[in-house]
C-alpha cells in the first residue's frame, strides 16, 4: 500500500470536499470492501470487555491520559499493520491489550516480567482446576 | 457423576485469556483497579451506553431549536445537560448535514469514537479499510454503505482525535412533522450518526 496513515493524517481535515479524484480512485483500488456488520454485540468474547474496562478504570485513576492512550494505541495497530496484520478490526482488541501491557509496563503499574509471571500461574491454576469449575488463582500457583 | 473422568483434563485458557487474567490480578493485587468497578463499566456499556444515548440527543435536537443551537455551539455541554455524564472527558462536537453539505466521521490512527453517546465502535470503524478510504474517498465509502448524495452536496470528512470527537447531527427527515421526541428517536441510526448513513424513513416508524 503506497500509503500509510502519517499521509493521510497531514490532509487537510477541513478538505474532504477537495479530495483528488486519481489519489481517490487508487486509495479505492488499493484496499478491500469495507466489513459490514449490523448493530450487533458489543464485545465478541468476555476478555474484550475486560480489556476495555481495565483501559477505562486506569484512565479514571489518573495513570494515562487520553492523547497518551491513542498514541500507544496507534502505535500497536501500526505495528500489527505492517507486521502483515489485515486490520480489519477483528484484532482490534488484540492491539488493544498490546497497548495496555505496553502503557501499564511504561507507567510503572505492572511490568512486563511480574505479568509474565501471573500468566504462568493462570495457566498452572487453569490446569489442575476441573473442567466447568470456575478457575481460581490460589497462592501456590504463583511459587516457581 | 458420570462425567468423572473428563474432570482430570482440567481447564484451558487460550494464551488471550492468560493475559488479560494476568493484567487484571496484578492491577488489582497493586490497588489500579477494583474487579467489580470493572463490572459496572463493562455492564454500563453492554446495556445503558449505546447509539440509543446518541439518538435521543439528535432527536431532541430536530424537536427543540434552543437545543440544537447548544448542542451546535457545545456539543460536551448540551449532552451533559441532559445528564450523560462523560467517562472520556473528550470535547464532544456536533456536526450539522445540510442539504449543502454532508459530514462523516473517521479516526485515520485508532479508532477515536463518541463512546459515551455511541457506545463502542463498530468494527468496520477500526478497520483500515475504512480508516484510510474515509479521507480519501468518502463518496465511494458512502456508496459501499448504499448512500448516495447529490453531486451538488460536499462532504466534509471529520478526522476524530483523543481530544476531540464527532456526532453527526443528520437531516431531520420530512413527514416527521408533529412527532415526539420519542418517536423522532427511534429514526436515528447509529450509521447517521457517523454520517456512513442516513436516518430511517419514517414509514419504517409506525
Amino acid at each position: 500500500m503506497d500509503f500509510g496513515s502519517r499521509s493521510l493524517r497531514s490532509l487537510d481535515r477541513n478538505d474532504g470536499g477537495k479530495i483528488d479524484p486519481i489519489l481517490a480512485r487508487r486509495a479505492a483500488d488499493a484496499v478491500p470492501s469495507i466489513p459490514r456488520d449490523a448493530e450487533g454485540p458489543i464485545f465478541r468474547e468476555p476478555w474484550e470487555a475486560q480489556a476495555f474496562a481495565m483501559a477505562l478504570a486506569l484512565h479514571a485513576r489518573g495513570l494515562f491520559t487520553w492523547p497518551e492512550w491513542a498514541d500507544v494505541l496507534a502505535q500497536e495497530i501500526k505495528r500489527a499493520h505492517a507486521a502483515g496484520d489485515p486490520d480489519t478490526g477483528e484484532t482490534y482488541y488484540l492491539h488493544w491489550l498490546n497497548a495496555l501491557e505496553r502503557i501499564v509496563a511504561a507507567k510503572g503499574a505492572a511490568d512486563a516480567q511480574t505479568l509474565a509471571r501471573y500468566r504462568h500461574a493462570w495457566a498452572r491454576a487453569a490446569e489442575r482446576t476441573a473442567h466447568g469449575t470456575p478457575i481460581v488463582l490460589e497462592p501456590e500457583d504463583l511459587t516457581d | 457423576m458420570a462425567q468423572h473422568d473428563h474432570d482430570e483434563h482440567g481447564s484451558e485458557l487460550s494464551e488471550t485469556q492468560l493475559r488479560v487474567r494476568a493484567l487484571e490480578t496484578v492491577l488489582t493485587e497493586k490497588g489500579y483497579i477494583d474487579p467489580a468497578a470493572l463490572d459496572l463499566i463493562i455492564q454500563a456499556y453492554e446495556t445503558k451506553i449505546g447509539p440509543h444515548t446518541g439518538a435521543r440527543v439528535v432527536a431532541k435536537a430536530w424537536h427543540d431549536p434552543a437545543f440544537k443551537r447548544a448542542l451546535l455551539d457545545d456539543g460536551s455541554k448540551a449532552v451533559r445537560a441532559l445528564g450523560h455524564e462523560s467517562r472520556v472527558g473528550d470535547h464532544l462536537v456536533a456536526v450539522e448535514n445540510t442539504p449543502a453539505r454532508h459530514n462523516i466521521v473517521v479516526c485515520t490512527l485508532c479508532s477515536c469514537y463518541p463512546w459515551d453517546v455511541l457506545g463502542l465502535p463498530p468494527v468496520w470503524y477500526k478497520s483500515a479499510p475504512y480508516r484510510s478510504r474515509a479521507v480519501k474517498d468518502p463518496r465511494g465509502v458512502l456508496a459501499d454503505f448504499g448512500v448516495k448524495l447529490p453531486a451538488s452536496t460536499e462532504i466534509r470528512v471529520w478526522d476524530s482525535t483523543a481530544e476531540t470527537r464527532f456526532l453527526v447531527l443528520p437531516m431531520r427527515p420530512s413527514g416527521t412533522e408533529g412527532w415526539s421526541e420519542e418517536r423522532l428517536a427511534q429514526l436515528v441510526t447509529r450509521d447517521a450518526m457517523i454520517g456512513t448513513g442516513l436516518p430511517k424513513p419514517p414509514e419504517e416508524v409506525a
